[in-house]
């Protein structure tokens, strides 16, 4: 009753208002006038856009609250998920705060950058902002980005002490649409342990396959990086590390595991060559030199990352 | 209040609510929003969602207009009416990301969308021009209702043929898991809706021959004038 109240005050003192009887008569004024005269068009026009302005804008400021929790918890729901993490009806909140660790990466050297707050920093953002972001040139631009941030927020899961995972954004042009989204590889930084995408549209049911579960499978176990022939010893890492050539490609039909090389082919999706060339080449930009290669070096070697 | 019920349940509004069911339904007679149809088919919750959403801009835009109809401007009709549905539509768009999440990545553009779609523009020109709000409402609702019966139709055979579950919960077993049912992939891509909706214009027009539209033309028979003119 208390707002009806109010309602009626607010009514009483526009009443009041001198403006406010102008704006009656002109409406009524108007509101006689023919539908096809000049006034009348502009007079509705105008109206009706402020209308609609008020309500759209009303309901996207009202409800932005409730949209940015949905997308941040979207957000560490794909992280937990890449993770290998993801527990149907566990509580999202509480498990990505207890196992997984955010941290600023500097792409050009590969160091941590600790003066700058992870839960703060949003890498898509920073990617827009010129302060924060560089330009790709042209002849290594493989991913089809333009720009990319110079600091990238990755995602550490450890276990005792030790890094269990390493979770890295990747972004690139498929078809239609820049995919974004996450590779989880092993602590030696070669072994990939799932992708996702969380952002896409491709063609759905083909390049929007993406997401399917069991094509996802397929990555697990893959490796990235060429192996040298001392693969396996500390001095074959590092060279590999040093060397930065990412092999990792999606190739047309189904990868046949017996034959030499078939731990750097994942099989293509069936009817979208052009997102299976755009997923390869996102996931050989963001890993070689340009990309994570730098870092992922150092958390190869025994010295491990500075930060 | 009895007054309004009686408004709500009199003739014509009985008749914009059910006729577009059957009788004139937008997507088999009318043969509008078929692009959303064979988009968000694959399965039955986003079906359910696009159903619903259709429904409530269709009515509320009908609705709007209808209030307004007797001083839009003819020059800038179509404009105004767009506005209208546009505004209502990133209104449900909002909604949608706010309360329902998971279902607007999967609609993605889909509820945008709507806005284009052929059935909201076909009713606020067909109907909410010439008469009243309430009855505006209805019609809106009445034709949404018909749009969700035929999405309703093609995504339970598509996902359930498709995928094997209905509303994401398994009801055959695939032969993949162990079970017996070999899925038609054909299902979950756009051009089995086209088959679906085919058959569904088909089987309504069989059971009620008025609705089959007249040839425009014949093709001539050349059976009896053999070898023709010489």
């Amino acid at each position: 009753m208390l707002k009806c109240e109010q309602f009626n005050k607010i009514c009483a003192a526009l009443d009041k208002c001198e403006h406010y009887q102008k704006f009656k008569v002109y409406r009524d004024k108007v509101l006689a006038l023919g539908n096809d005269s000049l006034e009348k068009t502009i007079a509705i026009a105008v109206a009706l856009c402020l209308v609609c302005a008020v309500l759209v804008s009303f309901s996207a400021v009202a409800l932005k609250p409730l949209q940015v929790g949905n997308k941040e918890l979207d957000m560490k729901k794909n992280i937990l998920e890449v993770a290998g993490l993801l527990q149907e009806g566990g509580n999202i909140d509480a498990v990505f705060k207890d196992k997984i660790e955010a941290k600023i990466v500097n792409l050009e050297t590969g160091d941590y950058v600790e003066d700058m707050n992870p839960a703060e920093y949003d890498q898509r953002k920073a990617a827009k902002d010129p302060a924060l972001s560089v330009a790709i040139p042209k002849d290594k631009d493989i991913a089809h980005i333009r720009i990319k941030a110079k600091y990238a927020k990755v995602f550490l899961v450890k276990e005792a002490g030790a890094i269990k995972s390493i979770i890295l954004p990747i972004n690139g042009y498929g078809l239609w649409s820049t995919l974004y989204g996450f590779l989880s590889l092993d602590a030696d930084g070669q072994t990939v342990q799932s992708i996702n995408f969380y952002d896409q549209a491709e063609t759905p049911g083909l390049g929007g396959e993406v997401v399917n579960p069991n094509w996802r499978a397929l990555w697990k176990g893959k490796k990235v990086y060429a192996e040298s022939e001392q693969a396996g010893s500390e001095k074959g890492l590092i060279e590999a590390a040093e060397i930065g050539e990412p092999a990792l490609a999606l190739i047309k039909g189904v990868v046949d595991n017996s034959k030499p090389g078939s731990q750097y082919q994942v099989d293509g999706l069936a009817g979208a060559s052009l997102t299976s060339a755009g997923v390869t080449n996102l996931v050989r930009y963001w890993m070689s030199k340009e990309g994570f290669a730098p870092y992922l070096a150092k958390v190869r070697t025994v010295k491990g990352v500075k930060s | 209040m009895s007054a309004i019920m009686s408004e709500i349940l009199n003739d014509e509004t009985k008749k914009v609510l059910i006729e577009p069911l059957v009788d004139n339904n937008p997507i088999t007679l009318q043969v509008l929003g078929i692009c959303s149809a064979l988009a968000v088919t694959s399965q039955m919750s986003t079906s359910l969602i696009m159903a619903l959403a259709l429904t409530m801009v269709t009515a509320c835009s009908s609705a709007a207009i209808s209030a307004i109809r007797n001083h839009i401007p003819g020059s800038i009709r179509i404009i105004v009416q767009m506005t209208i549905i546009a505004s209502l539509v990133i209104v449900v768009d909002q909604i949608l990301k706010a309360f329902a999440y998971e279902v607007s990545k999967q609609l993605s553009v889909f509820v945008g969308l709507i806005i284009t779609n052929c059935i909201v523009m076909g009713r606020a020109e067909g109907y909410a021009m010439k008469n009243p709000p309430l009855a505006s409402f209805m019609d809106g609702i009445g034709n949404g209702l018909g749009y969700s019966l035929i999405l309703i139709t093609v995504s339970f055979i598509r996902e359930s043929l498709g995928s094997g579950k209905l509303l994401g919960i398994e009801v055959f077993k695939l032969t993949k898991d162990g079970g017996w049912y070999d899925p038609n992939g054909l299902m979950l891509l756009p051009p089995s809706a086209f088959f679906i909706i085919g058959l569904i214009i088909w089987g309504v027009r069989q059971w009620k021959p008025k609705q089959a539209e007249t040839a425009d033309f014949k093709i001539m028979s050349i059976a009896h004038g053999e070898g023709g003119h010489h």
